[in-house]
């Protein structure tokens, strides 16, 4: 069986024909071309595939692509916005947030969805936020670093600021 | 590269259309809610279904609802929405205790109270935790809805008494005054399955006696509540001795396996040990909040 999905990557909507077993990592690097996001462990606990669905953090390569069927995706080459990076680009630029580079896309996802929910996280709150991403190189502190350097420029430039994904709910809670 | 084997998807637009789905493509077919569980075991090809019915468009079963002197949590509530929850950190902590601790953030955007339920692995935290808090499952097939408690719901790793054109649709937990809960649980790891847990419930009469109690336990091969560490307490003033005792009981009462998260022995130590503690902070939340 082959099946037709419709979804909105990175603001623009896309149509595929596709086997419903089709993991949304290899739908978003090989269907689409899509390879800033990143495929690792295969077995959800390394963190590197994560994109955002429907503005919340997901392990892509453990969700269908028919399971996005009609949903909002955002991947890392949907950060940077008419030209500009997105603060949390910019902050692991500043503080050295990566060196091979290989969680980074996965990284900034998480830490995207974490400052549109929580503006101005803690320390705790941002390891807590990746704890279950896996980073070979940096030991953490410099993406602990980067996060909180974006939290401190967003909105210094507005157009690269503010939330990213229109439909977040605001949920009172963490603010 | 591991990838599920060939299936036909379907996805459903109500409970009732899911149970149909589910009777017509009979025993080759499976509800996929997070599929978190159920993904990876596909792509090892420990599952094969033939046909996956998605439930994640049925928001009816995505709620918290107070109801008289019970919460409704409906199944298709994702571990994060729980842990986020205010009501159920006030009523019941034993949850937001567990569900800080289950898999890791990324995973608990997905993974959902039912998925977790049904797949019923025997190191999964939110069976013990409704065990311990006596919950009932609503389960729904053609004929309407039946109400089964936690001993009848599971039946052992991996099993559970939804038939395979039923499904999960709500947990309901009972309310009870001057009562609190805790879990804890020993991992390797962020993300990681527990090396042991355990999760208590406590009500105290007006003299401070111990009116009920329920003391579950998490991957030591205990799937039932460990009635002698609870006969220890129940009726008597909670002391640091009996305590000790009640921990003594479920260490006896496990069965661990030694793997590579650890040795019989340490497993045996960690149900004594998070048992006192659990039941312990259970006692301290009661007095706390006065309830
Ligand atoms: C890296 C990782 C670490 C994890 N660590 C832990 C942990 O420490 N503790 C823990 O408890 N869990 C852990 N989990 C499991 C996680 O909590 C899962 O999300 C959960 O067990 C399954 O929920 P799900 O919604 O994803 O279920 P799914 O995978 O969608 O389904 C699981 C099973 O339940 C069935 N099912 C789902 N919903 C229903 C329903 N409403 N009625 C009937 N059947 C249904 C499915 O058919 C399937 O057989 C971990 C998972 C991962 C990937
Ligand atoms: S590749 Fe998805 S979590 Fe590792
Ligand atoms: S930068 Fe290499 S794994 Fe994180």
């Amino acid at each position: 069986m082959t099946m037709h999905v419709t979804m909105t990557v990175n603001g623009s909507e896309v149509e595929r024909d596709i086997e419903p077993r089709v993991l949304l990592v290899h739908f978003l690097r090989e269907d689409l071309g899509l390879t800033g996001t990143h495929w690792g462990c295969d077995t959800s606990n390394c963190g590197t595939c994560v994109v955002q669905l429907d503005g919340e953090p997901v392990k892509s390569c453990t969700v269908l692509a028919a399971m996005a069927d009609g949903h909002t995706v955002k991947t890392v080459e949907g950060l940077e916005q008419g030209g500009q990076l997105d603060p949390i680009q910019q902050g692991f630029m500043e503080e050295h947030g990566l060196q091979c580079g290989f969680c980074t896309p996965g990284m900034m996802l998480t830490a995207r969805a974490l400052l549109d929910r929580s503006p101005n996280p803690s320390e705790g709150e941002i390891r807590e936020a990746i704890s279950g991403q896996i980073c070979r190189c940096t030991g953490y502190a410099t993406i602990v670093r980067a996060v909180q350097w974006a939290a401190e420029h967003e909105g210094a430039d507005a157009a690269g600021g503010g939330p990213t994904n229109g439909q977040l709910e605001t949920e009172g809670a963490h603010a | 590269m591991q990838i599920p084997a060939p299936f036909d998807y379907a996805r459903a637009a109500s409970v009732d259309e899911a149970v149909a789905l589910l009777a017509r493509y009979g025993e080759d077919a499976r509800l996929i809610a997070g599929g978190h569980s159920l993904l990876p075991m596909m792509k090892l090809r420990l599952a094969r279904p033939e046909w996956l019915i998605d439930i994640n468009a049925l928001d009816e079963l995505d709620f918290i609802r107070r109801d008289g002197n019970r919460l409704r949590i409906g199944a298709l509530t994702r571990h994060r929405t729980l842990l986020d929850s205010d009501e159920v950190r006030a009523l019941f902590p034993i949850i937001t205790d567990a569900e800080r601790v289950v898999a890791d953030p990324v995973v608990r955007n997905r993974g959902t109270i039912g998925g977790s339920l049904c797949q019923a692995d025997p190191a999964e935290d939110l069976s013990t935790v409704c065990t311990v808090l006596g919950a009932e499952a609503v389960i729904h097939g053609a004929n309407g809805d039946r109400v089964i408690g936690m001993e009848d719901f599971h039946r052992g790793p991996y099993e559970t008494a939804v038939e395979f054109d039923e499904m999960l649709t709500e947990v309901r937990l009972p309310i009870r005054e001057r009562s609190s809960s805790a879990y804890e649980k020993v991992e390797r790891r962020v993300g990681d399955w527990a090396v042991a847990a355990a999760g208590a419930g406590v009500t105290l009469a007006e003299d401070g006696t111990i009116a009920d109690i329920a003391i579950g336990l998490t991957a030591v091969g205990v799937e039932t509540r460990v009635a002698d560490a609870e006969a220890v307490l129940r009726g008597r003033h909670p002391s640091d001795e009996l305590i000790a005792q009640a921990g003594q009981a479920a260490a006896r009462a496990a069965e661990p396996l030694a793997d590579q998260r650890g040795s019989e022995e340490y497993k045996r130590h960690l149900a004594d040990a998070l048992t006192q503690r659990v039941v312990r902070r259970s006692i301290a939340r009661i007095q706390t909040t006065g309830a």
